[in-house]
């Protein structure tokens, strides 16, 4: 599933970055597979979504978390 | 000795800056307000180091110039005291930079910034473990506050005298996957999940992110914004004005009426009077308006809830930043393009964020447009202003496709903004104004008396004649349009000073007024910001970008004075 279609409010697992370079960048955000995120808000007319990880909040654009893939899992630092 | 400052963007390496060298770097709730490094010279238990605040940088590795700039400091020069600043609330991700930092082999200090913020989401730490299983002495830290401040700072004179490495308890690793995994691990080993208090913090982003309420809010936001700022300056202004007039006069009267001193320190003093009560009443609040946003944490709400808009210009939220920053001001604005990841956004985001009125523009602005025409007149202008900059956001976003994957920034918590940060971060940029600014207005003023005492003024109106003839303006607004190029409040300031008196509506009709400020609000920005392009962007960008202000001035200023020919 792509992060981009994931239920609001519900853990989910990152299993892969479909373009290295996007994967390097979300990484030296602090952002790695293997992390789980919940997404928490969702903005209209295909905006950002806001997502939390670590205890972070981050925007992430439409684009972005079209190509970051996820899956439901339950996470158990969540 | 050398300390340097680093950690993650907003974790408040500047406000810790701030409180031991004085308001020096510009601070504010999110990321990227630091682009560059600040140095100073500062006193501790009786030695004096040098302090650098270096831009806020996720990793080493980073690919933004300003994560560069941060890490190419570390590297280069002879810093003898590492201080990791934290965000304690997010430790396992600060503790990737941490992890990253021990790779360096220099004496390093943990602090642990916002411990009340972490305490108030119910987070428990525990230095001293943390500090037994790094190796490094790991400090609690509340910037904001100046609590444990001084016992920080005397634990670094302390490391750097010993100059002792860390221990080696943990192996510096070089991948970046294996620290983040190690990071987590420390943190959910060192760090306890109390219950968590749910706070307004909570609940604010419920209103202030709705997708409708959001929106309306937003709108209310910067209209209020607008109002306080008019409100404010036209009450100051009127009295002030009236009281330089008197001066002036008094000042004057002993000398002979057209001879070359009277019309030398008559123009002099308008230049102090056009600072202190056309420009600082209005600057002045505007700043504090701005400020008090910036520490709020509203600014990286508004980059949410603008990306879909700023797609359609080509741009990803966060080149939202400068383009608000624009408005105060547009050498930081160009400058903090550097937090953009791509040649290609840094370069759009500049070219349109120099397009975005600065606050000596709204001098000029709301000196002409507002004090004669209303406060509204001056918001449809400023609405015109985004429509402008939008549409040349898509020709230009057209003309450099967009390759890039687009937002990701992180949102700060809101934090309770404190008068001193706010009204030092005021005084800080006021200070700029009165310094830089005001003496090139005085001087700039009897510069242009001299040229009307020995009539030379018309060479420069002649230059510009082409331009004030398309757009109806009388020739002699050409000298003001000129020195504007030095500073923008020079095109009002010297525009009194050519038109030979500070009642606007006795020399020009309503429809001059409103063309000429649209053509100040759009052409060639202030010297000042072509240099900082240049550093940013190279020559050739900057001439470019300056020759596409000329178009873009001309054709939004045209446009007005039709759209004014027919009503």
């Amino acid at each position: 599933m792509r992060l981009s279609d994931a239920p609001l409010n519900k853990i989910v697992k990152v299993i892969g970055v479909e373009e290295s370079n996007l994967q390097l960048k979300l990484s030296q955000y602090g952002l790695f597979k293997g992390d789980c995120l919940r997404v928490i808000r969702s903005a209209p007319l295909d905006g950002p979504l806001l997502i939390e990880v670590n205890g972070r909040t981050f925007a992430l654009g439409r684009r972005v978390a079209k190509k970051v893939l996820v899956e439901e899992v339950s996470c158990e630092s969540h | 000795m050398r300390v340097a400052l680093i950690g993650q963007p907003n974790c408040g390496k500047s406000t810790l800056f701030n409180q031991v060298a004085g308001y020096k770097a510009e601070t504010g709730n999110f990321s990227g307000t630091t682009v560059t490094y600040t140095e100073s010279r500062v006193r501790v238990g009786g030695e004096v180091i040098e302090l650098v605040d270096l831009p806020g940088a996720y990793t080493l590795a980073g690919l933004s110039p300003a994560e560069r700039e941060a890490a190419r400091y570390l590297n280069s020069r002879d810093v003898d005291v590492i201080i990791n600043v934290a965000d304690s609330t997010h430790l396992a991700s600060a503790l990737d930079l941490t992890l990253e930092l021990l790779l360096l082999n220099k004496p390093l200090i943990l602090s642990l910034n916002m411990m009340d913020d972490a305490a108030r989401s119910g987070l428990r730490i525990d230095g001293e473990g943390l500090s037994c299983e790094l190796g490094i002495p790991v400090m609690p830290l509340i910037a904001s506050k100046g609590r444990g401040v001084k016992q920080l700072f005397l634990k670094a004179l302390e490391l750097g005298r010993s100059k002792n490495g860390h221990r080696k308890n943990i192996e510096p690793n070089s991948d970046a996957a294996q620290r983040h995994l190690l990071a987590g691990a420390l943190a959910n080993r060192f760090v306890t999940r109390g219950e968590r208090r749910l706070t307004w913090r909570d609940q604010l982003d419920d209103v202030l992110l709705h997708p409708v309420w959001g929106y309306a809010i937003l709108l209310l936001v910067l209209y209020l914004f607008f109002q306080a700022v008019y409100g404010i300056g036209k009450l100051v202004e009127p009295p002030v004005l009236a009281f330089f007039d008197a001066l002036t006069k008094s000042l004057l009267a002993p000398l002979a009426k057209g001879s070359f001193l009277f019309e030398i320190l008559l123009g002099i003093m308008q230049g102090v009077a056009a600072g202190v009560a056309i420009v600082l009443p209005y600057l002045t609040p505007f700043l504090f308006g701005l400020g008090l946003l910036e520490d709020i944490g509203y600014l990286p709400r508004v980059a949410f809830m603008m990306d879909a808009l700023m797609h359609r210009i080509g741009l990803h939220g966060k080149a939202i930043v400068p383009f608000i920053l624009g408005y105060g001001c547009n050498v930081p604005a160009v400058m903090s393009t550097r937090t953009l990841e791509e040649p290609r956004d840094r370069y759009l985001a500049a070219a349109l964020a120099t397009l975005v009125p600065c606050a000596a523009r709204l001098a000029v602005v709301f000196g002409l447009v507002a004090f004669y025409l209303g406060p509204v007149a001056a918001f449809v202008l400023y609405l015109f202003n985004l429509v402008v900059i939008a549409l040349v956001g898509r020709v230009l976003s057209k003309l450099m496709p967009e390759d890039t994957p687009g937002l990701i920034l992180e949102m700060p918590t809101y934090r309770v903004p404190t008068l001193k940060n706010v009204t030092s971060k005021v005084w800080f940029r006021v200070r700029e104004f009165i310094v830089e600014a005001w003496p090139a207005l005085i001087v700039g003023s009897a510069v242009l008396a001299t040229l009307n005492f020995f009539h030379v003024a018309g060479i420069f109106d002649l230059l510009v004649r082409p331009i004030t003839w398309m757009l109806g303006l009388p020739s002699k607004v050409g000298v003001p349009l000129i020195f504007g190029i030095l500073r923008k409040e020079l095109s009002l300031v010297m525009l009194s000073q050519a038109l030979g008196s500070t009642n606007f509506a006795s020399m020009l009709t309503i429809t001059q007024m409103v063309v000429y400020a649209t053509f100040v609000m759009f052409y060639i920005p202030c010297l000042a910001t072509l240099a900082a392009l240049r550093r940013e962007l190279g020559t050739r960008a900057m001439l470019v970008i300056a020759a596409l202000t000329i178009v873009v001035a001309l054709a939004a200023s045209l446009l007005v004075r039709i759209v004014a020919l027919i009503l």
